[in-house]
């Protein structure tokens, strides 16, 4: 049996309530963190785990806790980015409504380690169940004294907020989260400054991903040490993967990073093979947006290795022939799936969710999207082919934020590997495998 | 116009959650505090957000129009809100959204003249496991794996609610 840090007691009945949660061993690391251990302590300790954040850049946690200006004068901030919206990730989402103390036990310790003493957890606004859910356990954990002044006599005080969004993608990056949280408009910030030396009203700040946090508890209870002897390399660990398409069993799994791609996906414990007796066409293995690897190249590597789960097989390759484990959204796709209509889709979402501070990513995704739509309906040119390529580039690393390369991404690998089925949807629009859709919200092609 | 002091007091709890000078960090959740009063969110009401908060009524209008879930012009009771991002897609979304306006008989965007529903589309919902999805608001419940089927039955019920 793999090991489970996250998801163990999901399963437990009744789990959301506090009772229930501590009879199963909740809130240790809070006692041990706050009575044993210096915050310095616990950050070598997230340092030793080797954690990096799940919320998609795999970042090094301990090392962006060290990052923390702790010689500010300010007060110090720990903001949880719970705004998950990239599409085909539904991990926190999940975490958070099963089990949403091992979330504000998380919070509590890494508040601790950053010595923040007003934490906030950001949520979706879309999310308004779980918000109250979350509200409903924070008040248990008041009650209980694991939160407000002088939590558990060590002296620490803490209170945790829930902020919801309103409704936007960019708000998962992390400066626009910020913007949000302040009460404006999501646009990103520029970078430099870091989050870490001034963030959250100007203050030193640590923004981690919900699934970032809830392995917290895990590490202080059983030591970075142990954390890092599961997974492989620097993929420590264990890793949720939400995976949906065409698969058997769609779902949340928790799986120890290093994994076999195969395993993952055909295993009747995971995904269960694809779903009606039909064939594996291709994988966006990180949420959508990392690059789409064909069949070929999902299961084994370019050089002809088995593809396993962790961020750097994932990688291997580059964007020639590899991908990113990013968020852990694992969308997979059967030979009935039309590649042009699901990367116009996906770009359509781009330009949506561009904020449209930068010129490139607010006019680029919509050039991209309109094209994209012209193909698929059966009005392309084969020059759109490389025209979309060369919007792509004009808009990757040209942009404040990252979302600009999220949107160029895809466009470029979809064309890579799929280069045929664009060039049939010119030749012979009748070839769209998705044509009986044609007609889908037609208007949705206006493209907002 | 004025809120009522009972929402006044739900609004001083809001902004009791951030730093002294900070009240503007609560201006999300009292929008949607304000949108689950009255169902949507009108200039006035804007205006008086500002006025709560201390801000400029620009401050607040640029904030309710970024974000997708305020509505700032009337909407039916119930707010359909159909996933329509690509993995939802793969299981099906395109048709059941079809098809829930040829029930509905609107469009998207568009409320039913007994102002009981509008159609509207939303992207990804987190929820691409259980997909097709749709959610309805004030509450936000989340409506899993549709079918044609279970659409029928969600649309009665909240037609015999009413
Ligand atoms: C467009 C965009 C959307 C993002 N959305 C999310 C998100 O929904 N959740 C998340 O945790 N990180 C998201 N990120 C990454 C955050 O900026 C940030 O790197 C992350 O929250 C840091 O936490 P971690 O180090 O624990 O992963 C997004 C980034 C970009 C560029
Ligand atoms: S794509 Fe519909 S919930 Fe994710």
């Amino acid at each position: 049996m793999a090991t489970k840090i996250l998801l163990e007691h999901v399963g437990v009945e009744g789990i959301r309530a506090i009772d229930t949660y501590l009879a199963h061993g909740g809130y240790r690391s809070v006692g041990k963190a706050l009575k044993e251990m210096s915050s310095d302590q616990l950050v070598e300790e997230v340092k030793t785990a080797g954690l990096r954040g799940r919320g998609g850049a795999g970042f090094p946690t301990g090392m962006k806790w060290s990052f923390l200006d702790k010689k500010s004068e300010n007060p110090r901030y720990l903001v949880c980015n719970a705004d998950e919206s990239e599409p085909g990730t539904f991990k926190d989402r999940y975490l958070m409504e099963r089990i949403p103390h091992l979330l504000i036990e998380g919070m509590i310790t890494a508040s601790y380690a950053l010595g923040a003493n007003t934490s906030y957890i950001y949520v979706r606004g879309e999310m308004m169940p779980v918000i109250r859910l979350l509200e409903k356990a924070i008040a248990e954990a008041y009650a209980k004294g694991y939160l407000g002044k002088n939590i558990l006599g060590s002296g620490y005080n803490l209170d945790l907020y829930v902020q919801p969004g309103g409704g936007a993608y960019i708000c998962g990056e992390e400066t626009a989260l910020l913007e949000s949280l302040e009460g404006k408009r999501g646009n990103p910030r520029n970078k430099p400054p870091f989050p870490a030396v001034s963030g959250l009203y100007g203050c030193p700040t640590v923004i981690n991903n919900v699934e970032t946090i809830a392995s917290v508890p895990w590490i202080v209870n059983n030591g970075g040490a142990a954390y890092a002897s599961i997974g492989i390399g620097k993929s420590t660990g264990t890793k949720l993967i939400s995976a949906c398409g065409n698969i058997r069993q769609p779902g949340v799994y928790e799986i120890e990073l290093g994994l076999p791609v195969e395993e993952f996906l055909y295993s009747d414990v995971y995904c269960g093979g694809i779903a009606e007796g039909r064939e594996l066409k291709a994988v966006v293995p990180g949420g959508s947006s990392v690059p789409i690897l064909p069949k070929e190249l999902i299961l084994k590597t370019a050089a002809g290795e088995p593809r396993l789960m962790s961020y750097e097989s994932l990688a291997e390759g580059g964007f020639v022939s590899g991908s990113m484990l990013g968020s852990g959204g694992f969308i997979v796709f059967d030979d009935r799936a039309c590649i042009v209509r699901n990367l116009w889709n996906f770009t359509r979402f781009y330009h949506h969710e561009s904020c449209g501070q930068c010129s490139p990513c607010r006019e680029g995704t919509g050039w991209m999207a309109k094209v994209l739509h012209r193909i698929e309906h059966g009005h392309g040119k084969m020059s759109d082919i490389d025209l979309l390529v060369d919007v792509a580039k004009h808009i990757e690393g040209k942009t404040i934020c990252p979302l600009g390369d999220a949107a160029a991404w895809p466009v470029g690998s979809a064309i890579r590997h799929f280069r045929d089925e664009f060039e049939a949807h010119v030749k012979n629009p009748d070839s769209c495998l998705a044509k009986h859709l044609h007609g889908a919200y037609a208007h949705a092609a206006s493209i907002m | 116009m004025e809120f009522s002091q009972e929402i006044k007091r739900e609004f001083d709890q809001i902004v009791a959650r951030y730093p002294q000078g900070r009240q503007k960090s609560g201006l999300l959740p009292i929008l949607h505090r304000v949108q689950e009063e009255y169902g949507w969110l009108s200039t006035e009401a804007m205006n008086a957000v500002a006025g709560y908060l201390q801000l400029n009524p620009i401050e607040v209008y640029e904030v309710a129009s970024f974000y997708t879930m305020f509505h700032l012009r009337p909407v039916g009771k119930y707010v359909l809100e159909v996933c329509r991002t690509g993995p939802c897609c793969l299981v099906g979304a395109e048709t059941l959204l079809q098809y829930l306006q040829r029930k509905l008989n609107i469009g998207i965007g568009e409320t039913t003249p007994d102002g009981l529903f509008t159609l509207k589309t939303v992207e990804c919902l987190a929820s691409c496991g259980t997909g097709p999805v749709l959610q309805i608001g004030p509450e936000y419940l989340y409506h899993e794996q549709l079918t044609e089927q279970k659409l029928d039955q969600l649309i009665d019920s909240l037609r015999s609610k009413s």
